[in-house]
């Protein structure tokens, strides 16, 4: 006897809803077990982790900041994975945008600005910089992958660590801070380096906003240009993407550049907005959370979105329960693997007819 | 599927009701963790500090802790923590310190405290060992035990702390044997035991026959009970893990500190300060001195109770830098200042200092 698995031609639009309910209830139902057989409240900790932070403005901030570079970058990734390119780097390119934009805010550390436009332009060009770091080196992936035909998986891979060394050495050496003691981290960047809060001493900060715009100009990207339409066609029919004389060539190095675009202009958006200055590691693995982001998502902006979201409340979650009922982090971050199996399980469901198949006897 | 939606809603209205008629009068007291509290080294150290907090203070305080918290993600669990009605809180890694400085400025009535960092606010205290002391009596025992005259060092990250353990530990060495060679190996991780392994075997092989470690797991000892040569262990009493390998352990002791603090927080005499506190208040403790003739654990007791009342200081002058030139002048010492930034070697280092 085995599974069989049998695609749905015209998947019931119901099950396309009721699927991720029943995934989450079946989370749940796993979690709470969990939790009653640790002797806590399973109710106690669904309101941790779910209720509280979602109804406290302060908690709906941090789920808006954590959740930020993660929506930002698995839209970026969206748009080479639609197109069938696996660029796994995203966290190098990250890093490449947040130390390139970084470097002018070192650059103008303590630098009076007595030009016409003050320190007004130096946010703007960091931003700007940040977007350029991550595109370039998304491109090296991209022409090696043209011109030579070598794996972008390999390549954007390693790439990542090439980043992380780079940086590291940079923070250790050059851009140091004098007055810091020795240790590995970069000046406090100045008022006009930093992405202002949107609430006075709050850390929501307007990368925030960026990252919604963003959202909403991908949206329309991949529904109403050409673009979008050619990337669509190239990840789905190649072939026919071929006869329609479509180059797959400038296609995977725009994709590419978009990809590493934004997921620099997290980078930078990071840096600036949250942490402040550069050091060794600016990023907890970002780059690699969003490719679960962005399949979460469907490879959609707006299924991404909320994808984006649902992540940072397991984290934001965690913490809570962590805090409040003395949780384990194992349990918080166990649950938070249950969850995801059981909604890429239930989109399993959806896609597919599952059955039972009896052996066949011949 | 809509009367568990419904069914779900009135639980969670439920409890949400309920959590709000709790009353909360007891102290709390939150902690954050750069590693996970089974690291058994220095994220142990400190939740074996919290658990002495908890049994001293019994029903008055109520501890939390978060472990495992990115550095560079770590300003959201300070806040939590703040936000959850815990009033003295202790960030227990170099990293936490930005962070944690932004969430204080935000939170001026929550008492903060930060280890190993230099940022001071009104409500941000900071703390830390002088696990160097140790290191210089660590150094002298290795010199009188090693029959090689070579230590393999495995250090983690070139920050003051690591460097100025090196040093200590060579200045105790060379009291000793004035020959006595030190081979390093970064293994840029504060935690892990694969690559801490691996150097130990690399260090070994190339004829270090005592190993020193300045990482936090207990892969390095093992590796040399495995070999048959020396260890030490750090942060926590390694006993355990190498019987017959360790000389004894550089062990962490925060539990006194924080029951200071928090009773200075239920008296409302807490103020901002900066403690740096050795042998000598108890921070750092030696662990039982184990594997070695009578002669040099004598030597070991004596240095210790010298380093405790003052008598041996690690960082008294002449100190010569590893090319040659003068690192404190005879006669003086180096000042704390110095030491917190050290980045040089004294002399007799073979090892080119990561820039």
């Amino acid at each position: 006897m085995h599974i069989e698995l049998q695609p749905r031609l015209d998947p019931p639009r119901w099950l396309g809803v009721a699927a991720p309910v029943a995934a989450f209830a079946v989370a749940l139902l796993i979690g709470g077990l969990i939790v009653a057989l640790l002797g806590k409240s399973p109710l106690d900790a669904f309101r941790v982790y779910f209720v509280d932070p979602l109804t406290q403005d302060w908690s709906l901030e941090a789920l808006a900041v954590k959740a930020s570079p993660l929506v930002l970058i698995a839209v970026g990734l969206c748009f080479c994975f639609r197109a069938n390119l696996w660029n796994i780097g995203a966290e190098g390119q990250f890093i490449a945008g947040g130390a390139l934009g970084g470097a002018l805010a070192l650059a103008t550390h303590g630098v009076p600005h007595d030009g016409p436009l003050g320190g007004s332009w130096i946010l703007p060009a960091m931003l700007a910089l940040g977007v350029v770091g991550g595109a370039l080196y998304a491109l090296i992936p991209a022409v090696l992958l043209v011109t030579l035909g070598v794996s972008e998986i390999l390549t954007s891979l390693m790439l990542v660590y090439v980043a992380r060394l780079a940086l590291d050495y940079l923070v250790r050496g050059p851009w140091r801070d004098p007055q810091g003691f020795n240790f590995p981290v970069s000046v406090n960047f100045d008022p006009d380096a930093t992405l202002p809060s949107l609430v006075e001493g709050a850390s929501l900060h307007a990368g925030v906003l960026v990252t919604l715009a963003v959202v909403v100009l991908a949206a329309v990207v991949f529904g109403r240009t050409m673009l979008g339409y050619e990337i669509r066609i190239v990840g789905a029919a190649p072939r026919a993407a071929r006869f329609a004389g479509f180059s797959e060539r400038k296609l995977a190095l725009a994709a590419f550049a978009l990809s590493g675009g934004l997921a620099g202009l997290a980078g930078i958006m990071e840096v600036s907005g949250q942490i402040g200055q550069l050091q060794p590691s600016i990023s907890p693995g970002y780059g690699f959370t969003a490719i679960i982001v962005a399949f979460l998502g469907r490879l959609q902006p707006v299924g991404i979105l909320v994808a984006g979201l649902v992540l940072a409340l397991t984290y934001v979650g965690g913490e809570g329960a962590q805090i409040a009922l003395k949780l384990p982090l194992d349990v918080t971050t166990a649950f938070q693997g249950i969850l995801l199996i059981c909604v890429l399980g239930a989109d399993v469901v959806t896609r597919y007819r599952v059955r039972l198949v009896g052996r066949v006897l011949a | 599927m809509r009367d568990w939606v419904k069914g779900a809603a009135v639980v969670a209205l439920a409890a949400m009701a309920g959590s709000a008629a709790r009353a909360e009068d007891k102290l709390k007291v939150g902690f954050v963790y750069v590693g996970p509290v089974g690291d058994f080294g220095y994220s142990y150290q400190h939740d074996q500090g919290r658990q002495f907090l908890q049994k001293q203070f019994g029903d008055k305080v109520e501890t939390t802790f978060l472990e495992n918290v990115a550095e560079n993600d770590s300003q959201r669990a300070f806040e939590q923590l703040a936000r959850s009605g815990h009033k003295l809180i202790f960030g227990t890694s170099f990293g936490f310190m930005d962070p944690e400085l932004k969430v204080a400025k935000q939170f001026p009535g929550v008492k903060f405290e930060h280890a190993t960092g230099y940022k001071l606010a009104p409500n941000l205290s900071t703390y830390s060992a002088r696990f160097y002391e140790g290191r210089y009596i660590m150094g002298e025992i290795a010199a009188k035990v090693s029959k090689n005259h070579t230590v393999g060092y495995i250090a983690s990250f070139p920050i003051p702390e690591v460097v100025s353990g090196i040093d200590a530990f060579m200045l105790g060495a060379q009291k000793v044997d004035p020959n006595f060679k030190i081979k390093i190996v970064w293994v840029n991780s504060w935690f892990d035991p694969g690559k801490e392994a691996d150097a130990a075997k690399a260090l070994i092989a190339q004829g270090a026959d005592v190993i020193a470690q300045h990482t936090d797991s207990a892969a390095p000892l093992q590796e040399a009970e495995k070999a048959g040569v020396h260890g030490f262990g750090q942060s926590s009493d390694m006993a355990k893990f190498a019987p017959k390998a360790i000389l004894t352990s550089l062990e962490d002791n925060w539990g006194p500190y924080y029951v200071g603090e928090v009773k200075a927080v239920m008296d409302g005499t807490w103020k901002s300060h900066d403690t740096w506190g050795g042998l000598a208040a108890g921070m750092v403790v030696m662990g039982p001195y184990e594997n070695m003739p009578a002669d040099v654990k004598a030597m070991a007791e004596q240095t210790e109770a010298d380093i405790k009342s003052g008598k041996v200081k690690v960082f008294a002058g002449p100190i010569a830098k590893q090319d040659g030139s003068v690192g404190v002048k005879p006669g003086e010492v180096m000042p704390d200042k110095e030491i917190l930034g050290l980045n040089w070697y004294v002399k007799g280092v073979d090892d080119k200092l990561p820039q």
